[in-house]
C-alpha cells in the first residue's frame, strides 16, 4: 500500500513536469485570471458580509437613542416633563447628524494631530463606497461614517439625563452643538482616530483600550452630566418635594432596547461580521446579565426589595462597564465586571449622591460617569490577546494586552485615558455652560419650570385624557 | 332622602356594586380618589430616595336613596366592603333636600 502512494507521488510531479510545458502559455494566464476571479469573489462576499453586518449596528445603536434612551429617560420624569425628556434625545438624532455630514467626522476621523483629526472630509468630502483601509478595510467608508455617527447621537443624549426637567431648550441645543464639538469630536479622535494620543492600534503614543467608547462615550457623558447637575443647580423643590417616576413602564420597555441596541454598539465595533465581534457580543450579555443582579442584590440587601427601576438601573451600568472591555475579555471576566458594576453604580446613585445632595435628574453621572470609569480600569486588568489579537511585535507575536495577560503597565495607560476624559470633560462642559449662559442663560425660568417644561418649551402636554 | 357617601378600598368595588344591585339599589356615582384616615401610608423607594405615600389610593362611592331604606342599603354596604384591617374607609350620610330629574321635571323621590 505504501508503495503505491509513494509511487504515486512520484508520478505525479513527473508526469506533469511532461504536460506543464506543453500548455503553459495558456493555462497560466486562464489560472491567474481563474485565480484573481476567485479573490475578488471572495473579497466581495466578505465585504458583502461585513457591510451588512455594520449597516444592521448602525440602525441598532441609532435604536438606542430613540426609543431606547428617549423611553428609559422620559419614564423617570415627573408627568409635566416627558416630551421635554424625548426631546432631548429625539432632537439630536437630527443635530448632531447634521454636525457630523459637515465637519464631524472629519474632526473625528480625518489625518490631525494627536488631539484633533483635520479637514480633509469637511461635507463628507472623499467618503464614498471605498474602504478606508486605516480604519475597516472591508467595508465602505460610508458605512464606518454612518455607524460612528451614531456613536455621536447617543453621548450627549445620556447628559441630557442631568440636566432633565430644569434646562432651557434653546440651551441645550446650543449647549449639546458646543460640547459635542469641543469635548466629544477630540476624545473620538484620541481614542479611535489615526494617530490619535490614545489610540493602541493606530499610532498613538498612550496606548489606552477602548473597544466602544467607555472613555469616548461614557467616561465623557456621565462626567458631564455631573458638572451639568452642579452647575445648573437643583430641581424646584429637590429633595423635599416628591419625583417619583412617572411610568416605569416606559422605562423598562426601554431599557431593554438599550440591551438589545448594545449588541450593535460593542460587537459591531469590532468593525466586521467576525470572531471578535462575537467576543464583544458575548461579553456584553454576560456583563449586563451579571450587572443586573449585582444591583439587584445590593438594593434587596441594602433596601429590603429588589425594584425593577433597580434591576433595569443595574443592567445599564454594566452595559456601560463592559463597553471598553467587550472585544478585549473572556466571558467570566465580564460577567466579573458587570456584577462589580451593577454594586459600584447602586452605591454610586444611592449612598454617595444622597451625601453630596447633587440632583442628577436621572444618575447620568451615578450610572455612566461611575461606570465608564470603573469598566475603562477593569479593562487593563482583564484584557486578554487570547481575545484580541491586534497587537503584535514586528515578528508577529502577540504582545501582551491587561494585567492577566503580564502587562500591569497597562493598568497605567488605561487611568492616563480615564484622567483625560474627566480633564477635557470637566473642563470643556464648564467653560461651555459658562458660554451658554452668559448669551441665553441655561436654566428655565421659576414659572416655566413649575408649568413643566413640555407646555413652556414645547407648547403641548404629552397625556391628553380627557380632550 | 339621605345621600351615602362612602371611602372604600378600590379592590372592593366590584363586591359593593355587587351587593347593591342584589337587593335593588340601581344608579350610582363613582370616582377615584385619594385620601387617609388612620391608616399610615407606605414608603417607595426610587434608586435610593424614600418617598412617604400617605395619600392611599381610594373609591368614593355616592349614592342618593330614599329615607326608609338607609338602614338595609349602609348595612349591606358595610358588609360588602369590610375586610376588617385599617383602611376598610367610612361611610357619611347626609340629608337630601331635594332631587330633580333632568329628564322631565320629576321631583323628590320619584326622581331617584
Amino acid at each position: 500500500m505504501n508503495q503505491i502512494k509513494r509511487l504515486c507521488c512520484c508520478a505525479f510531479p513527473v508526469l506533469a513536469a511532461f504536460a506543464i510545458p506543453a500548455l503553459a502559455q495558456n493555462v497560466s494566464t486562464s489560472v491567474d485570471a481563474k485565480l484573481a476571479i476567485l479573490e475578488a469573489s471572495s473579497k466581495a462576499a466578505q465585504s458583502a458580509g461585513d457591510n451588512a453586518f455594520m449597516l444592521i449596528c448602525a440602525a441598532l445603536v441609532l435604536m438606542m437613542t430613540g426609543p431606547g434612551l428617549a423611553l428609559f429617560y422620559g419614564g423617570l420624569v415627573r408627568p409635566k416633563n416627558v416630551l421635554s425628556t424625548m426631546m432631548h434625545s429625539f432632537i439630536l438624532m437630527a443635530v448632531v447628524t447634521v454636525l457630523w455630514a459637515v465637519y464631524g467626522y472629519s474632526l473625528a476621523f480625518g489625518q490631525g494631530n494627536p488631539f484633533i483629526g483635520g479637514f480633509q472630509y469637511l461635507f463628507l468630502n472623499g467618503v464614498g463606497v471605498a474602504p478606508n483601509t486605516d480604519y475597516a478595510a472591508t467595508i465602505p467608508q460610508q458605512t464606518f461614517m454612518i455607524y460612528q455617527l451614531m456613536f455621536a447621537i447617543i453621548t450627549p443624549a445620556l447628559i441630557s439625563g442631568a440636566f432633565a426637567e430644569r434646562m432651557k431648550f434653546s440651551a441645550m441645543l446650543l449647549f449639546t452643538v458646543l460640547w459635542t464639538t469641543v469635548v466629544y469630536f477630540p476624545m473620538a479622535h484620541m481614542v479611535w482616530g489615526k494617530g490619535g494620543l490614545l489610540n493602541a492600534f493606530l499610532g498613538g503614543s498612550i496606548p489606552c483600550f477602548d473597544f466602544a467608547g467607555g472613555t469616548v462615550v461614557h467616561i465623557t457623558s456621565g462626567v458631564s452630566a455631573l458638572v451639568c447637575a452642579l452647575y445648573l443647580g437643583k430641581r424646584l423643590g429637590f429633595p423635599k418635594e416628591p419625583m417619583k417616576p412617572h411610568n416605569l413602564v416606559m422605562s423598562v420597555i426601554g431599557a431593554c432596547l438599550l440591551w438589545v441596541g448594545w449588541f450593535g454598539f460593542n460587537a459591531g465595533s469590532a468593525l466586521a461580521a467576525s470572531g471578535l465581534a462575537t467576543s464583544a457580543f458575548v461579553a456584553t450579555h454576560f456583563g449586563a446579565a451579571a450587572a443586573t443582579l449585582g444591583w439587584s442584590l445590593a438594593e434587596w440587601w441594602r433596601m429590603g426589595k429588589p425594584s425593577i427601576l433597580g434591576a433595569i438601573s443595574g443592567c445599564v451600568a454594566g452595559l456601560v462597564a463592559i463597553t471598553p472591555a467587550s472585544g478585549f475579555v473572556r466571558p467570566f471576566p465580564a460577567m466579573l465586571i458587570g456584577f462589580a458594576a451593577g454594586v459600584f453604580c447602586f452605591f454610586m446613585v444611592t449612598a454617595v449622591k444622597s451625601k453630596f445632595g447633587y440632583d442628577d435628574t436621572l444618575d447620568a453621572f451615578g450610572v455612566h460617569g461611575a461606570g465608564g470609569t470603573l469598566g475603562a480600569l477593569l479593562t487593563g486588568v482583564f484584557a486578554t490577546n487570547a481575545i484580541n489579537e491586534g497587537l503584535k511585535d514586528s515578528s508577529g507575536k502577540l504582545l501582551p494586552l491587561g494585567l492577566v495577560d503580564g502587562n500591569p503597565a497597562q493598568l497605567g495607560n488605561q487611568l492616563v485615558g480615564v484622567l483625560i476624559s474627566w480633564v477635557l470633560a470637566i473642563v470643556g462642559t464648564l467653560i461651555i455652560l459658562k458660554i451658554v449662559d452668559m448669551l441665553i442663560g441655561v436654566r428655565a425660568s421659576r414659572e416655566d419650570e413649575i408649568d413643566g417644561l413640555d407646555l413652556s418649551m414645547h407648547g403641548e402636554e404629552a397625556y391628553n385624557l380627557e380632550a | 332622602m339621605k345621600k351615602i357617601e362612602a371611602i372604600i378600598q378600590p379592590h372592593k368595588l366590584d363586591q359593593v356594586k355587587e351587593a347593591l344591585k342584589a337587593i335593588g339599589v340601581d344608579g350610582m356615582t363613582i370616582s377615584e380618589v385619594r385620601g387617609h384616615g388612620r391608616q399610615k401610608g407606605h414608603k417607595e423607594v426610587y434608586r435610593g430616595m424614600e418617598y412617604d405615600v400617605d395619600l392611599l389610593p381610594k373609591v368614593k362611592l355616592e349614592l342618593v336613596i330614599p329615607e326608609n331604606r338607609l338602614d338595609e342599603i349602609t348595612r349591606t354596604l358595610v358588609a360588602a366592603a369590610r375586610t376588617g384591617k385599617i383602611g376598610d374607609g367610612k361611610i357619611f350620610v347626609y340629608d337630601v333636600a331635594d332631587a330633580i330629574r333632568i329628564r322631565n321635571d320629576d321631583t323628590g323621590e320619584a326622581a331617584l
